[in-house]
């Protein structure tokens, strides 16, 4: 069973709450398990991140999610060296970064450190590094050219793709044994390929295609459900019943790919994980409502990879408890893992740019901007009762739903979470999402009173984002809630 | 034949007149967008169908209050055209949802038209060809219905369903047959041509204009298969419909022995069981779609579509392929790499244009025709 295989876990690099960390080796476990499981010969799937996990759970089998690796991918800054990778290939740059990152690895493409063939070291980027520093903690100046000058040790080698194909085909030497050493090893760099692919198009559109190629590249079955885009709030019993087939196909499909009977007991205590993982992330998503918040919103952006790769998992919920219980703590006693006093509570719409979330979190801090709700809060933390109910709950992802659902969503955690404004993502990657923002953002206006702000950029792909642009935007954002501030005072 | 040929042009190039004409024949006339909607009801129900895929002489301005720059011109000029006028005549529109811009963009349609006119919602099952997906289908279409019959006051009974059925079977039969004249007598159906007579069909009574594409295959048919010294190719791609590109065809005489596009062949190349209860003939007509960007594989590992569309390139005697690619359609995209893949495995050239329809400066790919077709 998944869940007995232990794994040890690196230890983190910073100090973090037990929660957190308890959060952080869950994610880290999923991989680690997938890894060892493929060493066995054991078969690993690729999910979408909205994929009814309970069924493959049922079967034990192992599950990986290319959106969460490939979010990883782009926060280790190599989203963009991946999607020239899939460029290359012919995907055009237009295609969600996530899935261009996720068609290059699946191709074989990997990130690389570069190596200079003569010498058989790593070639070092001059840029990278952060400032030495003498004994008293001065920043040590380069008397020739008069900039700081770099710490050596902080300094890294260029990046670039190399290819497993190429490799492996390479004779055992030295040049194939310099090659495999300069893959990068963090952990969505070694994910294991996979032996079948679940694809669920409540997410988008783009999924179908995306997952067709996988399947096409690695000659692989795909199991594909199917959830159509919604007008009204409601779901109509014609959808459910459409979906719950899918559900039963999916159950054959699966029994057929794993050689294994479906385990109702095993499909139960999926479930109710599914459920008490919803609800402790939902109950950790509340504690945003608290003035000031005991913590960053930009934390639950991190969490969402346990939301992600793990909700069906006991340890996923056992973590989320645990986080809330600290966060309750954290509000008892007034402290808040947010690094600077909040002055303003703004809702982030959208997935963040993760190749630049340094950049997204610089003028929030500076303007005193905490992040307090994300729609992910209410679009991932579904809680059902039966199978029906699952079928809905799984009808209701973000880009799945009709505006009035959207706009409900997000007003309802806007009003709990009392936010002051809105700073809205216009993210090239995800067309559906970015789709209706903008009568959106008219109608959190109207709506809430609150004013919006608007920003180009994108998931995965860092030459879509623009920080001079972001930065003048949330100055925008800022004054006008400060505006707005005086007002609500003044007529006090 | 010059007369039926100038028919269809003239109306290919006004939709406008089009729209007044019906409408002052007291006619109501039905929107459709893009893809697969179900038009044989909007037929039966006695209203016109009027297919809108944005337009190639409108600028994005309202559009823009609505969505970002980064979707395809299709949509954000068909939502243009809903809001500034251009198609007040429409009694209402139908909002398919099978792509990723199509979803958020009814919602914005929906909205934006408020009480101006009814905006019917259609999402498509993509495991349609099972039974579950063939009853959703159904369920769907009969919600569309639902909502024509509002419009209209009337019921559609089942026999108006099934002679709608015969008349658009009738259409697309005559349409395959059309291409595979044009690519026989292509030294007359030259490709602004054989563009005009396959986009009129969007803007007509579908009987009507059987009823004149039938004549001008017949007559087509009486001439010499023409002895042709250009290039032939296949186009493939979402819709291509622009003149200058169409004339940067011909002047590199450049024929199109078929194609694999949204806007032409791939509209047509099913057509709906005539003796089965006609909103389940509706339902398996769409079921039996397959080889198409948009729609699920079931058969996923393979390359299914890749490979039909270079047999069609074999088949039909084509020397090359061109694809017009719509910027910013990712479903297009997304299987780009694979239709490469089989057109190299079957030795087939090919070349891929970007284009859009608010394109001004056509050199580049003027350029590549060119190139191309001396290439051959
Ligand atoms: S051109 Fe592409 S993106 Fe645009 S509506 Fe058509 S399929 Fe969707």
């Amino acid at each position: 069973m998944s869940e007995e295989v232990k794994v040890p876990v690196k230890a983190a690099k910073t100090e973090v709450s037990p929660g957190v960390q308890a959060l952080r080796d869950v994610v880290e476990n999923v991989y680690a398990e997938a890894r060892e499981a493929k060493k066995r010969g054991e078969l690993v799937g690729w999910s979408s991140s909205k994929f009814p996990c309970e069924l493959a759970e049922a079967f034990g089998l192992h599950v990986v999610y290319p959106e969460n690796q490939a979010a990883g991918i782009a926060a280790n800054r190599d989203g963009e060296v991946m999607c020239q990778a899939a460029e290359d290939l012919g995907y055009d740059n237009d295609i969600c970064g996530y899935a261009r990152i996720s068609l290059a690895y699946a191709a074989g493409k990997r990130a690389a450190k570069k190596l200079d063939s003569a010498t058989g070291q790593y070639v070092i980027d001059p840029n990278s590094g952060k400032p030495l520093k003498d004994d008293s903690g001065k920043i040590v100046i380069d008397t020739v050219t008069g900039k700081p000058k770099k710490d050596p040790k902080t300094m890294k080698p260029f990046t670039v793709v190399d290819d497993l194909n190429e490799i492996a085909k390479l004779p055992e030497g030295e040049e194939k044994e310099r090659r495999t050493a300069a893959l990068k090893s963090y952990r969505q760099m070694v994910m294991p390929q996979p032996d079948f692919v679940l694809c669920c198009n409540n997410i988008c559109n783009c999924m179908t295609k995306w997952y067709e190629n996988i399947a096409r590249m690695h000659n692989i079955p795909l199991i594909m459900i199917d959830i159509p885009y919604n007008n009204t709030v409601e779901v109509e019993n014609a959808n459910i019943e459409y979906i719950r087939c899918q559900f039963e196909d999916a159950i054959k499909k699966l029994e057929e790919i794993s050689g294994r009977k479906f385990d109702e007991e095993r499909f139960e205590k999926a479930c109710a994980n599914a459920n008490r993982t919803a609800k402790a992330w939902l109950k950790v998503c509340d504690f945003l409502q608290y003035k000031p918040a005991p913590m960053s919103g930009f934390d639950l952006f991190n969490h969402m990879a346990d939301v992600v790769t793990a909700r069906g998992k006991v340890q996923a919920a056992d973590a989320f408890e645990l986080l809330a219980t600290e966060l309750e703590e954290k509000v008892k006693t007034g402290g808040s893992t947010l690094p600077f006093p909040e002055k303003y509570r703004i809702m982030f719409e959208g997935i963040p740019c993760w190749p630049k979330l340094p950049d997204l979190f610089k003028p929030l801090k500076e303007n005193g901007v905490n992040v307090t709700a994300v729609v992910y809060a209410p679009a991932f933390g579904f809680v059902y009762n039966g199978l029906d109910e699952m079928v809905r709950a799984y009808c209701k992802a973000p880009n799945s739903v009709c505006i009035e659902q959207g706009v409900a969503w997000r007003e309802g955690i806007c009003r709990d979470n009392k936010v002051d404004g809105v700073l809205v993502h216009y993210n090239r990657s995800c067309k559906p999402w970015s789709g209706y923002m903008a009568e959106m953002q008219r109608r959190f206006t109207k709506d809430l009173g609150v004013p919006c702000a608007g920003f180009d950029g994108d998931q995965a792909d860092p030459r879509n984002f623009n920080a001079a642009q972001y930065e003048t935007r949330v100055q925008g954002l800022v004054e006008a809630m400060e505006v707005n501030k005086k007002v609500r005072e003044g007529g006090k | 034949m010059e007369t039926i040929i100038n028919e269809f042009k003239e109306i290919a190039a006004n939709p406008k007149k089009q729209l007044a004409m019906y409408k002052k024949q007291g006619k109501k006339i039905i929107g459709v967008l893009p893809y697969y909607a179900p038009e044989e009801l909007v037929f039966a129900a006695g209203m016109v169908p009027f297919g809108v895929w944005g337009s190639n002489n409108k600028n994005i301005s309202r559009a823009k209050e609505y969505c970002a720059t980064f979707y395809c011109t299709i949509a954000q000029l068909s939502l243009e055209m809903l809001l500034d006028g251009s198609l007040d005549d429409l009694s209402g529109i139908i909002t398919p949802t099978i792509c990723d811009t199509l979803r958020p963009m009814s919602q914005n349609i929906r909205v934006a038209m408020g009480d101006k006119m009814p905006v019917i919602f259609l999402a498509h099952p993509q495991n349609r060809a099972t039974s579950y997906g063939l009853k959703f289908s159904v369920n769907q279409y009969t919600n569309v219905k639902k909502e024509l019959e509002k419009i209209t006051g009337k019921e559609i009974t089942d026999a108006d369903i099934l002679e709608s059925i015969k008349i658009y079977n009738a259409s697309r039969k005559a349409r395959r047959e059309f291409v595979k004249l044009a690519s026989e007598h292509c030294d007359v159906i030259k490709p602004t041509v054989r563009s005009a007579v396959l986009k009129a069909a969007f803007f007509m009574l579908k009987d009507e204009y059987t009823a004149k594409l039938e004549e001008l295959n017949q007559k087509l048919a009486a001439l010499p298969i023409c002895k042709w010294h250009g290039k032939k190719i296949v186009t493939s791609g979402i819709i291509y419909d622009n003149p200058v590109l169409l004339a940067a065809l011909e002047d590199n005489d450049i024929a199109i022995a078929a194609d694999d596009v949204a806007y032409e062949s791939r509209a047509f190349r099913i057509d709906a069981p005539e003796d089965i209860d006609p909103m389940m003939a509706l339902a398996k007509q769409f079921a039996n779609i397959d080889c198409d960007v948009l729609l699920y594989d079931a058969e996923s590992a393979k390359n299914n579509r890749g490979e039909f569309v270079a047999k069609m390139v074999k088949d039909s005697g084509a020397k090359g392929l061109i694809l017009f690619m719509q910027q910013f359609c990712d479903p297009e995209e997304m299987e780009y790499p694979y239709l490469k893949k089989a057109l190299e495995a079957a030795h087939i050239p090919h070349i891929k244009i970007g284009i859009d329809q608010q394109m001004h400066d056509f050199g580049q790919a003027k350029t590549a025709i060119q190139a191309f077709a001396e290439s051959l």
